[in-house]
């Protein structure tokens, strides 16, 4: 029929058009990169076959760790307010009560190692450079004692409700420098710390699930670098789990209204398509006369 | 003055006042439209509805946008899409309705063309539309700024730059329009006065003047036959409703076109509520800062095609700057439109197909805009700039051989 000739047709050019300026556009304008990697292969230091004794982890972090960090799942407050800590080390040291849930075990295993090589950030902190990174490498304990810390850290990670987890890993992971304001959360680094720490005010995440969307943060959370050349974010090296968490929580707070916008939409559609049923049976009822 | 009777019903007493019958016959159960149409047909009443659920979300909008560039992001972002009940479905019905506008004014826009519906007395429809055309363009593009995002920023600093181009006067005009040295709070306050109410009214009033002009040399039809409306319409009147070639506006035509309607709008709600981004750029989730620019600055989608013939021209011709050719070709795409009526030498009307020459020279005028709109959206840099280049010229030189190519189809077909 002429009409569905002439329906084709546009579809067909409004088709063309869309693929141009969408899809093939955006794969112009941002090539993709290779999949996140949540085994952070390229950390080597560290022996993580070895199995950790937690008793042994336990006294190398009384001994090394919590002087600096605070370890409140394990009975360990912070030493100072964030203000001090912050003016202190330049960023809030992390609690690490999370850390063994949150971190990927090799990942984990490799920081304590080595810091900065973890985080991917030599250019931002070069051997013997003018700054150092805040935290030392511990390359002079044995493989069998970080993995001692490794699973005594593991040990002392509380086990969080499916309802907070999101939060709660947002918090731990990434709370420290980004605010949410649409959460109405404010970085635990207060303001101008963390601007001279960073170099530039970390941006506030509550849109960031719509402006840099869930594959995108998916890639960039697993390895800066790789999507920004350059930056002084860190390679976090949180785990699929962690990591999803994290995007889940950014996709609670800066698009709050996804589950009322699908389920309303169906119900709007459905609606139109029964309009729609019998705008064309009246329609057919009206023009019989006329043919 | 006519004297009145006592009336016997209200009905009776409102059309003593208003004379609604009269008024019903002359707007809708006599106004005779042909009955030789196709669906393209229902773009015009699509195009009311979509400017009606533009103006009912815009209104919800407008009690809870804030035209501050303090403010302006976060009453987008969060008040309107999170706090306020529904806020999110007048957004969205609202962005990408403006989006989805445009397509249906494209297919409108080219229907006519397609048709010759511009033609033999119809100048003044396609011009009222041209028109339209220009006043949508402007609404869109001053809306595009309201959520003060980094796309509404650079695309406001980047289109209003454009004027800088004019001879003498435009450095005076860029700081006129923008109110400021730089696109700043000034021009987000004014740009939101033109949004919600001086465009809008130009709009209405154009809207009036373009369903008036349909009145004397009726709506064209598919063949492009003329015929005596006054003697279909009394056949039809008569009850030979079957060999009438019209049909009255209502019911007849309207039942067709909420037909079409229905399954149009079940595409625009599927785009509403499941696939939005092509409408809601993810970089204007950004806030505007004008200390950051953005890796690629573009546009919304309707405004590539011209976009591209602005920056089609990148290099010196004959001592001339590549931006003052651009700007040049820029004008000229922007007008050319209005004046099909009379670059179309050739007096048929009928649909381009049945046209011996028109026919290559619209399908090629339609694959040129499909490749200028893809070229506008990417990085102008290596072969994209030179294509950007073939591609606005080759949209020039269409324009210039239109004339010639339908004098000589009006020859060929001896002036039928």
């Amino acid at each position: 029929m002429k009409e569905f000739k002439i329906l084709a047709i546009i579809a067909a050019l409004v088709g063309i058009t869309y693929y141009g300026i969408e899809p093939y556009a955006h794969h112009v304008m941002h090539p993709e990169v290779k999949a996140a990697d949540f085994t952070f292969k390229d950390l080597k230091n560290v022996d993580t076959s070895l199995a950790g004794n937690t008793e042994n982890g336990k006294a190398l972090v009384e001994a090394n760790c919590i002087a600096c960090h605070a370890i409140e799942s394990a009975g360990h407050p912070a030493m100072m307010p964030n203000a001090d800590a912050a003016a202190s080390y330049g960023v809030v040291p992390p609690d690490l009560s999370h850390s063994g849930r949150m971190y990927d075990k090799n990942y984990l295993a490799n920081f304590i190692f080595d810091p900065v090589s973890a985080m991917k950030l030599s250019h931002k902190y070069p051997v013997g450079g003018a700054k150092a990174f805040p935290m030392p490498a511990y390359n002079w304990m044995t493989p069998q004692e970080i993995m001692d810390v490794v699973s005594y850290l593991q040990s002392v990670a509380p086990k969080v409700a499916e309802k907070d987890v999101n939060k709660v890993t947002y918090d731990a992971a990434c709370g420290r420098c980004h605010s949410m304001s649409y959460a109405k959360f404010e970085a635990t680094t207060p303001k101008d710390a963390i601007k001279a720490y960073m170099g530039a005010t970390p941006p506030d995440l509550s849109q960031y699930i719509k402006s840099r969307k869930e594959h995108y943060l998916h890639g960039f959370i697993n390895d800066p670098q790789l999507l920004l050349a350059g930056t002084s974010m860190p390679r976090v090296g949180l785990n699929e789990k962690a990591q999803e968490e994290v995007i889940a929580y950014m996709e609670e707070v800066g698009d709050s209204k996804k589950a009322e916008r699908e389920s309303v939409g169906l119900w709007v559609m459905l609606y139109t398509l029964v309009f729609a049923i019998l705008a064309y049976l009246w329609k057919r009822k009206i023009w019989s006369e006329v043919h | 003055m006519a004297e009145f009777k006592q009336a016997d019903s209200l009905y009776e007493w409102f059309d003593q006042r208003l004379g609604i019958d009269k008024f019903v016959k002359v707007m809708m159960t006599e106004y005779w439209i042909p009955k030789n149409i196709n669906f393209l047909w229902a773009m015009g009443v699509l195009l009311t509805v979509m400017f009606t659920l533009l103006v009912v979300s815009g209104i919800f909008l407008l009690m809870y946008y804030k035209p501050d560039v303090a403010a302006a992001f976060d009453s987008v972002n969060y008040t309107i899409m999170q706090e306020v009940g529904y806020g999110w479905l007048f957004r969205h019905i609202h962005a990408v309705g403006a989006s989805v506008v445009f397509l249906i004014i494209y297919i409108h826009m080219f229907t006519g063309i397609y048709y010759g519906s511009y033609k033999k007395g119809r100048e003044m429809i396609w011009i009222s539309g041209m028109l339209l055309f220009v006043l949508f363009s402007a609404e869109g593009f001053s809306g595009y700024m309201l959520p003060w995002g980094q796309m509404s920023y650079w695309a406001a600093y980047v289109i209003t730059e454009i004027f800088g181009g004019i001879p003498l006067v435009g450095g005076d005009l860029v700081v006129w329009i923008r109110g400021n040295f730089y696109v700043s709070d000034s021009t987000l306050t004014r740009f939101f006065m033109l949004h919600v109410l001086l465009i809008p009214l130009a709009i209405i009033g154009a809207i009036v003047v373009h369903f008036y002009a349909l009145r004397f040399p009726h709506v064209n039809n598919e063949a492009g036959e003329f015929f005596d409306f006054d003697e279909e319409a009394e056949k039809y009147l008569a009850g030979d409703k079957k060999n009438s070639k019209v049909v009255p506006f209502w019911p007849v035509f309207l039942s067709k076109d909420f037909f079409v309607l229905g399954f149009f709008l079940l595409f625009f709600f599927y785009l509403v509520f499941f696939h939005y981004d092509f409408a809601m750029d993810p970089v204007n989730f950004d806030k505007a800062d004008g200390l950051k620019t953005p890796a690629h600055i573009y546009p919304e989608w309707y405004f590539l095609w011209s976009y591209e013939v602005l920056r089609g021209f990148f290099f010196e011709i004959a001592g001339i700057s590549g931006k003052s050719l651009g700007l040049i070709a820029f004008a000229i795409a922007n007008a050319i439109f209005f004046v099909m009526p009379w670059l179309d030498r050739s007096p048929m009307v009928k649909p381009a197909n049945q046209r011996p020459y028109f026919k290559y020279w619209f399908w090629f005028l339609i694959a040129d805009l499909i490749v200028l709109t893809v070229y506008g959206k990417l990085p102008p840099t290596g072969a994209n700039a030179w294509v950007g280049f073939a591609s606005s010229m080759t949209f020039l030189v269409l324009f210039v051989a239109l004339p010639f190519i339908t004098k000589a189809e009006a020859k060929k077909v001896g002036g039928k």
